[in-house]
Parts: structure tokens; sequence; C-alpha cells
């Protein structure tokens, strides 16, 4: 109350002093009034207030309206409105809301912000759509043209008419005759539904869904009619959309378990510390984002050589340090990498933090591609299972096609057959598990876009890694590809109906029962290699 | 070997006093107030939960280190006893009996899971030490020995529900958690609530509930948006716990899911869980607390001063769970002014009915059930990472240890007052422990 009072005396005061500084004090103090009537404290009277400034003229409005809806219009302390310009720490910088000249900085503790709900974010992102209809940017247009589908009222329907007819745009156009129509059946109009059918989007189909369990007859067969077309189109995009979940999650299996593959399927030692190399690779990308700020994608592109090296290196490390000394003993190997493991994510709580570290996700890597109205592939997914698929034809090119990997595969099935042809043993082993390991880096890399950058972030995918390649069949790269894509979709398709503690647990039995009747997995080695 | 080991662990709180007895006689009085007074520090610092834990234990340390400043209590300096329970949970419950036999401490600060907080209980029960809890909790409990500072049910997850019914005028309710007991509960008092007082049929609730950690929720957040697309308003509760939320919220934005369409609203996501995640898409999304670090008041404003003077990082935040150590400190702290001593038995008679100012303008008083009194605050998230407080309740809520909507505890109530002195009184059968609700609570969780 007494602020108000503050408040009044203080425009009390204002008004003439601004009459005399500036001549366009008029128009200025009209677009006051606007403002003031948004800083109220009740949301019904914000909304009647952004009804008021949609209706003036004032061409400032979808600035402010902007502004408001990103949170950014404030009040400072002296009364003025300001945009903020980055809300970050605590010192923030702003600009007069009424004239955009910069103001400098501005500390938080002086600013008051003109909150929304989302019932008002609702209200405001439907004005500004409407004011976007004329916009001669396409991009608005359409994302306009997206926002009004459902949102059309009597008022709107006439104006929307016309922008129909002057639209360049086909899918704008589309859209809005989409919207209109929903409106038009709303209305009672039976002719209405044909402009909505075999549309996939949600409320098409609530609109329709609503047409049909009305009074009129004829209304109600032809939306039912319309309705049974479209759910039809909508079972075949979920099992699109499923498949589509389970090779994504597959081809996460498939990252985490292919660099096992190597250094336990090919090689035969239990690295328990594997984990803590995806880790590594995981904290590399996190590192770069930090020596690159503001170009998150530039990082994320470097990590890939990086995150391999230093998951190599630390490889290379615990190969050198401890597993060639325990060579033939998978017991002790077993503890001695567990130990590594708890060693490595203790190191990275005192070192960096216990805390989960941020890893910004690139502008190509964010949101999703609508295939349909019903269907829509996200991004990250997307370039994660490309690089999964990359990674892995890597890897068989290397093992098919290089002289490493035919060492690789000497060593493995007769070591001392292959050192007396002067391979050296030793060497070979080193750079197998560093190329196992840095896989499990590239792994980390991948999985930093997708999960959390934490010191558990190893744990969570050791026990996955471990079943998807005894169930591909140890040794066998083609193995773990199959294994791990299938048990992602398999995982996707139970876990709707099953819940998901429940689909893993399925999971988990199917590979132990499996693993009675195949002991040695999908794809056993054959030959005399598999016998040792 | 155990046996003895045990023998002299439980003798020795009784030795102790005989012998402080002695040395109190003897004169001792001024060699007493030498010593520190001890405060125990029960939070994990390693392993799944020091994501959350740590930041409580600085504070705790924070805030003795204040008290110190301000010349201690009673005359006695303050000594901070910091053990590391390592995300274990029965090691947590070593960990409190080391803290109450060996280090004899005379109050405790810690725990964060339910899971963690009934394993120390027994301990807690039986060497009578005092624990403050500062979490928000599934309720159905009220221990002589823990005060519980953070949020019951009805103080958060009830006002949460009937804030999108009414303002928001939500009809269908997603009711997504992680698998455990403190979601188990609360959706099973929140189920009932719905279908009693709003009358929502069964198939306008989705019931959802994902292992600890998980990562993968590309199937469920789809199941939510078609859910959530039948033309009836939908909102998702969220008891969704720990970093699960990251890569949750992440598939949300990538899927476009709008704040607006469906929003979510979170028991367990404050500003310290955020900074993992890129808020920007998930701007109006929602959380229930007791307090929102973006609260303007000045008490809040010297408090988040202090934090990041004592942390020495300018992006420091703060969250709910420190508010409520904050407040349960200062409220153990004035309950030992007024009853003149560290004494167990004294401050828990002392500090029922103990008010002091919490963060958010108000007052937070200490209630018969060891529950306190607390307003509850809907924020709305922004994209610097803060809660837009949109309503919050009127006066403060008192803490509710047992649910009126569980039909095993509606008639329980807790009140640890002489004459009564009972965490579980029947008032329908009007005798104290006359019910089985926990056992029946827990049956039906089985099922």
């Amino acid at each position: 109350m007494r602020r108000l009072l503050f408040f009044w005396l203080l425009s009390l005061l204002a008004v003439p002093l601004g009459a005399q500084a500036q001549p366009s004090a008029d128009d200025d103090s009209a677009a006051i009034a606007l403002l003031e009537a948004l800083d109220v404290g009740s949301f019904a009277d914000k909304a009647a207030g952004i009804e008021a400034i949609v209706q003036s003229d004032d061409e400032r409005a979808r600035g402010w309206l902007q502004a408001l809806l990103d949170g950014r219009l404030q009040r400072a302390d002296d009364g003025r409105f300001v945009v903020v310009l980055d809300n970050r720490g605590r010192d923030w910088p702003v600009e007069d809301a009424l004239t955009g000249e910069p103001l400098g900085e501005m500390s938080r503790r002086d600013l008051d912000r003109i909150g929304i709900n989302n019932a008002l974010r609702n209200q405001l992102r439907s004005a500004i759509a409407v004011v976007d209809l004329y916009a001669p940017d396409l991009t608005l247009r359409r994302a306009s043209a997206e926002r009004l589908l459902g949102e059309v009222d009597a008022d709107l329907a006439g104006p929307l008419a016309e922008v129909i007819e002057g639209e360049e745009d086909a899918r704008v156009r589309q859209r809005l005759s989409q919207a209109l129509a929903i409106h038009r059946l709303e209305q009672g109009e039976v002719a209405a539904v044909a402009d909505l059918e075999g549309s996939l989007h949600p409320r098409v189909r609530v609109a329709l869904a609503r047409a049909a369990s009305g009074d009129d007859p004829v209304l109600v067969d032809a939306a039912r009619s319309a309705l049974n077309g479209i759910e039809q189109m909508i079972k075949v995009n979920r099992a699109a959309e499923t498949l589509y979940f389970g090779l994504s999650l597959g081809s996460v299996l498939v990252l985490a378990a292919i660099g096992l593959a190597i250094t336990f399927g090919v090689m035969g030692v239990i690295n328990m510390a594997h984990g803590e190399l995806i880790m590594l690779g995981a904290y590399t990308t996190w590192a770069m984002q930090q020596l690159l700020p503001g170009q998150p994608g530039l990082a994320l592109v470097l990590s890939v050589p990086a995150g391999f090296l230093v998951a190599a290196l630390a490889g290379i490390a615990i190969e050198r340090g401890v597993i060639q000394f325990l060579k033939g003993r998978p017991l002790e190997t077993l503890l001695a990498t567990f130990g590594i493991s708890l060693i490595l994510q203790q190191l990275v709580r005192t070192v960096i933090s216990p805390q989960n570290r941020t890893v910004v996700s690139p502008e190509w890597m964010s949101g999703s591609i609508a295939i349909n109205d019903a269907l829509s592939l996200t991004l990250n997914r997307m370039v994660v299972i490309g690089f999964a698929l990359a990674v892995f034809a890597g890897l068989m090119l290397i093992m098919r096609r290089t002289r490493l990997g035919l060492e690789v595969r000497a060593v493995t099935q007769n070591r001392a057959m292959a050192r007396s042809m002067g391979i050296r043993a030793t060497r070979v082993d080193i750079l197998t598990f560093a190329l196992g390991s840095g896989v499990a880096g590239l792994a980390g890399v991948a999985l930093s876009q997708l999960t959390n950058v934490g010191p558990n972030l190893g744990q969570n995918y050791i026990i996955d890694s471990f079943m998807v390649v005894v169930f591909g069949g140890v040794g066998n790269l083609w193995g773990t590809l199959v294994a791990g894509l299938s048990l992602g979709v398999i995982n996707q398709v139970l876990e709707p109906w099953a819940g998901a503690v429940l689909a893993k647990i399925i999971v988990l039995v199917f590979i132990i029962l499996f693993i009675q009747k195949r002991p040695r997995g999908l794809f056993p080695q054959k030959g005399r290699a598999a016998e040792g | 070997m155990t046996l003895s080991h045990r023998k002299t662990l439980r003798l020795r709180p009784l030795t102790t006093a005989l012998l402080t007895a002695s040395l109190l006689g003897a004169g001792g009085q001024a060699l007493a107030q030498e010593d520190p007074i001890k405060v125990g520090i029960l939070h994990s610092l390693s392993g799944t939960m020091a994501i959350s834990e740590t930041v409580l234990k600085d504070t705790v340390e924070m805030l003795v280190a204040k008290q110190n400043e301000e010349g201690g209590l009673l005359g006695r300096q303050l000594e901070a006893v910091v053990v590391d329970p390592a995300s274990n949970w029965p090691l947590f419950a070593e960990r409190a009996r080391e803290l109450l036999a060996q280090h004899e401490v005379d109050v405790v600060f810690g725990n964060w899971t339910s899971v963690s907080r009934k394993a120390v209980l027994p301990v807690f029960e039986e060497l009578n030490g005092l624990l403050f809890y500062p979490v928000q909790y599934e309720g159905e409990e009220s221990s002589e020995n823990v005060f519980y500072t953070g949020a019951a049910p009805n103080q958060q997850a009830i006002p949460a529900v009937n804030y999108l019914h009414d303002q928001v005028g939500v009809e269908r309710w997603v009711l997504a958690g992680t698998d455990y007991v403190y979601p188990r509960t609360t959706n099973r008092i929140l189920e009932a609530y719905l279908q009693e007082e709003f009358g929502v049929a069964e198939e306008d609730i989705l019931v959802n509930y994902t292992p600890f950690g998980h990562s993968d929720w590309q199937n469920i957040v789809a199941e939510i948006r078609r859910f959530g697309s039948e033309g009836k308003k939908t909102a998702v509760v969220s008891t969704i716990n720990g970093d699960a939320n990251v890569p949750f919220y992440r598939e949300l934005a990538n899927q476009g899911i709008d704040a607006a369409d469906i929003p979510v609203v979170a028991f367990s996501v404050g500003e310290q869980e955020l900074t993992g995640i890129d808020t920007g898409p998930l701007v109006g999304h929602l959380a229930a607390w007791n307090y929102f670090m973006s609260v303007d008041t000045d008490a809040n404003y010297d408090f988040i001063d202090a934090w990041i003077e004592w942390t020495g990082d300018e992006e420091a935040v703060t969250n709910d769970p420190m508010e409520a150590h904050y407040i349960g400190f200062n409220m153990w702290a004035e309950a030992v002014r007024k009853a003149g001593t560290t004494e167990v038995d004294a401050v828990k008679d002392a500090i029922i009915g103990v008010a002091v100012p919490n963060l958010t303008g108000g007052y937070a008083a200490m209630m018969p059930n060891h529950h306190i009194t607390k307003p509850v605050l809907i924020g709305e998230v922004q994209d610097n990472g803060q809660f837009d407080i949109v309503w919050q309740t009127p006066s403060t809520v008192v803490g509710d240890a047992w649910s009126d909507y569980l039909p095993g505890s509606r008639d329980l109530i807790a009140d640890w007052r002489a004459p009564m002195r009972c965490g579980n009184y029947n008032v329908a059968s009007g005798s104290c422990g006359g019910s089985t609700a926990a056992e029946e609570a827990e049956a039906a969780l089985a099922e």
C-alpha cells in the first residue's frame, strides 16, 4: 500500500518534469499507462492489461508482449519500465522499455519482474500469433499459423479468411484453413470435416472427437468416419515411433558396449572400469565446452577426437599399470579393475565436483524434426544413432582391413603362434586395450548429450554393456550391434504396457534364459579359436 | 566380539552421565563450559546422493560458523562433526551410532532420502539423540527424536494439486515418480485426494514409476504427450527424484512439450537440480516448495550473500532443504537458549512452540507433532534457472504427520507434549499406537 502511494506521488512529480523535458510526453504517458496496467497484483488484471496493449496501436506493442512473455519486462525501483537483456548473475544489463536506449547494469535487488503464469503465457502467445499473421517474415507466419490451430474464435474467423486468401506460402495456407475448419466444425458445419480429413494433428483429432459425440447425426457420422481414418494412420505412426525409440536406445547400448566388445570380447579382459572410461569421455566434452564458451557445437565436434584420446590414454595407463600383471587371472583382474573404477569415480568427485556438470546441447541437436503431425523424431537421438553406426563401421574397418586388426585377431586366437611369427604381442595388447578404451570415450561424448555427466555416469552403463556383449556373443562385433539394437527395441516395445521397471526385469530374465540355452550368445565364435 | 562391542557402546552414555555428574558436583562447571557443543552432520559426501547432500553439509557448517561468530551458545563454542554415510543406507545407521555414542554430539542435522531416515530412526530412538531432517517427505511418521523441517505432503503435494485444479483448470493427471517409498506414498495420497475431492475418474489418472537414475524417457514422454492431447487440460505431477530429472526434462523439451500445454509440477526439482539443465525450453514448468531462491525478502538476500561468500562461488544457488536447515538450526539454538542446556530431553520439550523467522518473510513454528509451519509456494521455471513465484498460500500451513486421505492413518495424530507424548495416537480408539497404519501402508505398497 505504502509503495503504491509512493508511486502515485512519484508519478505526480514525474509527469510535469517529463512534460518539460520531452515534447512527445503525451504519447509516452499513454504508453506508461499501458505498461502500468501490467504491474498489478492479480493475474486477471494483468490479462486485461495485455488485452489493452493488444488493442492499442502502439508499434512497440509486440516488443512489450514478447518481453513480458520472456519475463524480461521489469520495473526498476525508481518506477521506470525496463527490458532486461541478460538475467544471469547479480547485475543485469537493461534498456528502457519505452525508448529502447541502454541504461547500463542494474542490481537484481532493484528490479521487480512483472510476473506471468502459464495462462497469461498462452494469452500472450496467441496475441503475438495474431500480430504475426501479417508479419513479412515467413518463419513468424508459420509459427503463428501453427499456434492458431484450435484457437480461432468468431472474432478471428473473418480476418483469418482474408489472410488465407492473400497468403503465398502453401503450408501456412493449409494450416490456417485447418484452423478455420476447426472453428467451422464447432459451429456445426458438416463441410468442415472434409477439410480436416487426414490431418494427424492432435487438436484436429480432439475437435473431431468432440463433434463425433455431438447431437447432429449427419455431423456425427462424418466426424466418425474421418476419425477412423485418422486412427488407422496414427497406429502406423506409433509403431514407427516405437521402432525409432528402440533403435535410439539400442544405439546407446551399442555405443556403450562396443568398446567392451573389444577389451572383453576380443582380448578377454574383464574390465570393470569400462564405465569410468565412458565417464572420462563425457567429462572431456564438458571440459571442451568450458574451454570454448559459447560454441557448444564446435566443442562437441572437437570432443570426439579428444574424448577418444583421453580415454585411450587412461586405458593404456590401466593396462600397463595393472592388467598386464594379472594376465590369465580373471577374478583378480575383475577385482583390480573394480577398484580402479572406484578410484576414478572418487577422483572426479574430489578434483572436479560431486555435482553433475552441465553439458550444453548445440542448436542442431535440440528439438525434433516433424515427419508429420503425429510423428516427430528427436534430433539428439538421431545424431546419436548415426554416430553409433559410424563408430561401428570404423571399428569394423580397423579390425578387418588394417594390419593392427589382423595382428589383434592373430594374438587373441593364438598368442604363442603369433609371437613366433614376429608379432609383438605386448604392443598389440596395449594398442587393442587403448582402442577399446578410446571407443568407450567416444560413447561418453555421445552420452553427454543424452544423460547426466556426473561421477556415477559409468556405473549406470557397465551392467548393460556386459549384458549386450554376452548376449551378442563374446568376441563378435556384429553380435554386439545386433544384440544392442534388438535389446533396445524389445525394451521399448515392452515399456508401454509393462512399465519401465518391469520392462528392464523382463529383458534381463529373457537374457538369462537365452544364455542358458545358448551360452555363447547370439553369434558364437566358431573354429579352434573358440575352444581356447 | 560383536557382543562385547555392543555392550560397551550401550554402557557408554551411562558412564558419561555419571562422570559428568561427578564432575559437576566437584565444581567442574568451568570445565564444562570450555567444552564445545557438538553438532553432528550426517549427509552423504560421496555416492549417488552426494549431488544433493553435499550442499546441506556446507550449509550447516556455515550456520555453525555464523553462530560461533556471534559468541556461540550458552557461552560455549559450537563444533561441527562431519561423517560421510556415502549414500549407503545401512552405513547411515552406523554413522549415526558413531555420532551419538562415540562423538556424543548434542544434535544431528542430516539425511535426504526417506530410506536413509528409516535406517537411522531406531538408532536415534535407542540412544535418545536429536535429528533435524530437512527434506520434503511422504509423512506417515512422527518420532520423538526427529524434527521434520521439510514439507509433509499437505505442505507441498496437496496445495500444488489444488493450484493446478483451481487456477489452471487441470482435469487429467499424470503421476510420475521414481520407484521408492516417497513417490509411491505421495502418489497414493494424491490419487485418493483427486478422486475424493475433485471426483477425477480413474481413466483420467495415469500413474508411472521409473527406476532411480532412469535415463531413457522417450517412451514415457511420448505417452504423456498422447495422454495430454485428448482435449482435456492435462498436468504432470512429478515425484521423480535425483538426477533422472535432467534427461526427463531434456526429453520433454526435445519432444516439444510446452509448459503452457502440459505443465509439469515437480516436488523434487529445485534450483540445485536445474543447474544441470538448459532451462530455456522449460520455462513455465512448475515446482512446489516452501522456499525459492528468488523470494524477494532481505532475509533471503542476506542468506544468499552469506552463502556465496561461504562457498566462494558467484554462481552458487540456494534451495528449499537449505532453508529447512536454516530454520531447524535456529529453532534448535533457540530451544537450547530457552532450556539453558543442550540436554536432549530438555531441548525436546523446549523446542515445541519455538518460532523463528524463515527466509520468505514469515515465521516458522515447531508444532507438537514435530513438524513445522511453512508457507507453500508455486514457482514457474525461468530461463535463468530460477523460479518465479506465481502463487502462494495466504498463510503458513501446519505440517500433518498422518495423511487424512489414507485409510490407515486418517484417525492418527501426533503430540509429543506431556501428557500425551505419542507419535501415533488413534483418535477413534483413544489409544497410543492403536493403529497399524505403517504396516498397512507398507502392505499396500507391496501389492
